[in-house]
């Protein structure tokens, strides 16, 4: 019965990279990657937590966050090995298990995966750890020399002892290495004297991902493992009454049919295409539900537009006397719909319960979280349960919810000692997603009869995640989160790094909370996406109104942010801001995550109204730029992401049911709508900045100002697809 | 029974005749690189060859094929992972996730393989994959620079 859990225990299970390759259920303990199978030589210990090196001078780098395509993977090798000063090409990497962390008292820090965390987070530990590392490797050389420490030198994984002139490697004295104390204290380099960070590194996941050897969750194969499908109330907060077990039990394959929580049935069968089959024609009968629909819920938002309960979350000055003041009152309303993640893979988890244990092996943004769910669902002790990350086909927010977790462990539960593959079809990942949240704003902008903005109301009405997700992290009810990008400066350390970098004279920003009964998730970017589409646009019209340029009119409300004038005259310049050349440009400012982002987008609306993009230029400046090339990648990607979700993107409830549920109706974008994109990485140093999310804001709202610029129009409601970009 | 020719080798399997190729090859077969990514032959993630041609797996079931399809998956396109798309995309670093990379190489393999110098429009036309991670970029000049590559 545990024939499957030791088989794959932690030792044999490692996702490596680089030189050894994903192996799975194949390294021994005497054969981990860094240790080519002599037999006469015992297995290196660690270093330390972060750092194991072989006999062969193999670096193996520990990795706590999730790679999900973002390459933090790759930065944080590219951190370890900077302080480690090792050779780079003998880099490869392994996921320590959540069960690990517990069990050492956390010492990998923080699993999760989100926020654009994943080296702005951890740079600071994982460099002192790696640093450490190579204090204790030089002082094992210099104890075997007999020499002072402070006459060795260390380049590329070689100790030299200057006077002798002896030479040896990481690899011959790690295992010495590892009985010293570690330093108290240590000193990291010089970001002058880099090497390896802020280099264009290739990544080091990518071999097994250009000939199918790369193993995501939907792939795993475990030894007597049985498929299952899975399928929830259609209807939101709907309950399974029944389901008709015969009716499907003897369809080809099919070993068992159950129920999964209190709103799921499950068919368990030896493939997954038969379980299913069968789950798909399985009669249920659902009970309750929400009758929600999302077209009525419009006219909430609406009211939430003028309503007097609003929570504060930034303000300046007397707005209301501006207004009264003003020459020119210039107003309008945006609206941004639900959005699903749909990341590639769909959901899944493998999970193997027994009385005494239980195992999962998930993609997952946050394996801390997994783990604990994993336990909860399995009615065991933490100690006794273990999670195994795999690479994600993609998260962007929804693999850092455990809700796939917690069914395959309680299908699982029902079947002790088999190991059960959970994976959703893309119907039930359409259905039951944790959605980008809706909101509506409404904008309005005083002027005076010079043409300067002196008031600026940002009423927002919507959706809250906070109160969904984390209620605890309200504050008198108000979520912050939802003033992402647009919150006053000094309000809170934690927040310090969604800041609006604008001063306003007279400032108002205010939220009416609108909760719909869809539950919503964090999905890459965040609150940023759409707050960047109202304050953005809208700044485009008041620029037009005052008949100011968008540029100039923008740069006189930065002069307190030079990094943000910096890269918005970067985008202007590179793209041709300006110029009388019959382009169609538009631009954006925006500043979260840590990072200054910019973008001047060039479009071509035709006489029919179709729109190409044809060029963004985008500037990014995160303070340090630990991989230029895989920056460039995420200001690209997070540009599909993004336009995705303003060209196409749109989940709608009709009867409490998600009426969008493949990629027929909730489209992305193709390579043909893909714009030439320009990328400016721009490090002014001294910070940490993110990468994978900050710059997916601007992409929408320099594209719709592009399309004003090309047709007179503005594009106020997203997405644009089944509207007229061209007035008829 | 189906019998099928994958990478060369003529198997034999026992499933249902509505089983679409894609599960044949991932699960009889164990060939995991296809991918499923919506069943509905939207988004490419389990393109594979038959007979040269592009086929979106997760649609084709099994017993449309003729006896004597050749049918090559990302397994199979080449043995040491060096087909020209296979080392223009580890040049430039493709893929992000990667989980639609192996429809994404063999969508390209195939159009190269009946128009070996293509045209920005011609890729557009032809290559319709999604891909989430966004790498629509790369994946252009990797089919650029594929062009120019020797197997
Ligand atoms: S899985 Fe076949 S096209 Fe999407
Ligand atoms: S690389 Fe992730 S979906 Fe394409």
């Amino acid at each position: 019965m545990t024939n499957v859990l030791n088989h794959l225990s932690r030792r044999t299970f490692i996702v490596g990279t680089g030189a050894a390759g994903l192996t799975i259920g194949v390294l021994a303990a005497c054969s981990k990657p860094g240790d080519p199978g002599q037999s006469d030589l015992e297995p290196n210990p660690e270093v330390n937590a972060w750092v194991h090196i072989g006999h062969d001078d193999i670096v193996t780098v520990r990795i706590a966050r999730s790679e999900m395509g973002q390459g933090t993977l790759t930065g944080l090798a590219q951190l370890v090995a900077e302080e480690l000063e090792c050779d780079w090409d003998k880099v490869v990497t392994e996921y320590p298990t959540p069960g690990e962390n517990l069990a050492r008292e956390r010492v990998w820090g923080d699993f999760s995966t989100g926020g654009s965390q994943g080296l702005r987070g951890s740079h600071q530990y994982v460099r002192e750890g790696a640093a450490a590392a190579r204090i204790m490797l030089v002082e094992a050389a210099a104890n075997e020399w007999g020499v002072p420490v402070s006459e060795c030198s260390v380049s590329k994984g070689v100790i030299s002892h200057t006077g002798s002139r002896k030479k040896t490697t990481y690899g011959k004295v790690a295992s010495a290495a590892a009985l010293l104390a570690p330093p108290l204290e240590v000193q990291l380099k010089d970001p002058k004297d880099w090497t390896i960070i802020g280099q264009p590194k290739l990544r080091l996941d990518t071999a097994d991902k250009l000939t199918g050897v790369q193993v995501y969750g939907a792939d795993l194969k475990l030894d007597g493992m049985l498929n299952a499908s899975i399928k929830a109330s259609p209807k939101l907060g709907g309950k399974v009454k029944s389901f008709d077990a015969a009716a499907v039990e003897s369809m080809p394959g099919v070993k068992k049919v159950v129920q999964v929580g209190d709103d799921a049935v499950a068919v368990v069968a030896d493939t997954w295409w038969r379980a299913n089959k069968a789950v798909q024609a399985l009669p249920v009968e659902w009970t309750g539900g929400l009758d929600y629909s999302s077209a009525a819920f419009e006219a909430e938002l609406d009211d939430g537009l003028t309503s007097a309960d609003a929570f504060l979350g930034n303000k300046a000055g007397d707005t209301a006397a501006a207004f009264a003041d003003a020459a020119q009152v210039i107003e309008a309303t945006y609206r941004v719909p639900h959005q699903n993640h749909a990341p590639m893979e769909t959901m899944n988890a493998t999970a193997v319960w027994t009385p005494e244990k239980c195992e999962v092996w998930c993609p997952t943004q946050n394996g801390e979280a997994a783990l604990a769910a994993a336990a909860t669902a399995a009615d065991l002790p933490i100690e006794q349960c273990d999670v195994y990350k795999l690479h994600l086909g993609g998260g962007f927010g929804r693999r850092g919810m455990s809700d796939y977790v917690v069914q395959a462990v309680q299908i699982a539960k029902q079947m002790p000692g088999t190991p059960i593959k959970l994976l959703w079809s893309r119907e039930e990942d359409m259905q039951h997603g944790f959605l980008h949240p809706t909101t509506k704003a409404r904008m309005r902008g005083a002027l005076d009869a010079d043409g300067n903005l002196t008031a600026l109301h940002v009423r927002i009405s919507g959706q809250s995640i906070l109160a969904a997700l984390m209620p605890q992290a309200l504050r008198d009810g108000a979520d912050y989160a939802t003033f992402q990008g647009l919150l006053p400066s000094g309000l809170d350390p934690r927040v310090e790094d969604q800041t609006l970098k604008y001063t306003f004279p007279n400032l108002l920003v205010d939220h009416a909370m609108r909760n719909p009964p869809v539950r919503p998730g964090f999905w890459r970017g965040v609150n940023a996406n759409q707050n960047a589409v109202y304050l953005e646009c809208f700044m485009d019209e008041l620029a037009h109104a005052a008949g100011r340029d968008p540029l100039e009119f923008r740069l006189a409300h930065l002069q307190d942010s030079p990094k943000s004038a910096t890269v918005l005259n970067a985008v202007a310049k590179e793209s041709g801001w300006g110029s009388n050349d019959g382009k169609a440009r538009g631009l954006c400012s925006f500043y979260s995550f840590g990072s200054y982002t910019a973008a001047c987008a060039e479009v071509t609306v035709d006489e029919d109204g179709y729109l190409k993009i044809d060029r963004i230029v985008a500037a990014t400046d995160p303070g340090n730029a630990v991989n230029p090339q895989q920056i460039e990648a995420q200001v690209q990607g997070s540009f599909v992401y993004g336009l995705s979700a303003m060209l196409y993107g749109e989940i709608t409830f009709e009867d409490g049911e998600v009426q969008e549920r493949n990629f027929d109706r909730f489209n992305s974008m193709r390579i043909a709508d893909m714009p030439k994109v320009k990328t400016l990485v721009m490090p002014s140093g001294g910070f940490w900045g993110g990468v994978g999310e900050p710059t997916i804001a601007v992409a929408a709202p320099a594209v719709l100002n592009a399309i004003f610029a090309a047709t007179g129009k503005r594009m106020r409601h997203l997405p644009l697809k089944d509207q007229s970009l061209r007035d008829a | 029974m189906a019998t099928l020719n994958v990478n060369g080798q003529t198997l034999t399997v026992d499933v249902e005749d509505d089983t679409p190729l894609l599960w044949v090859l991932r699960e009889q077969l164990g060939l995991t690189g296809a991918k499923y990514g919506c069943g509905i032959a939207q988004c490419g993630s389990c393109t594979v060859h038959v007979d040269g041609a592009p086929v979106r797996s997760c649609v084709f079931p099994v017993s449309a094929l003729s006896g004597t399809a050749k049918i090559t998956t990302i397994e199979g396109l080449s043995k040491a992972g060096d087909h020209p798309v296979q080392k223009a995309w580890a040049e430039l670093d493709v893929p992000q996730c990667g989980y639609c990379q192996p429809g994404m190489i063999m969508a390209v393999a195939a159009m190269l393989k009946t128009n070996p110098n293509p045209t920005d429009e011609d890729i557009d036309a032809e290559i319709t994959n999604i891909c989430r991670c966004g790498t629509f970029v790369r994946v252009r000049e990797g089919v650029h620079l594929a062009k120019t590559k020797k197997a």
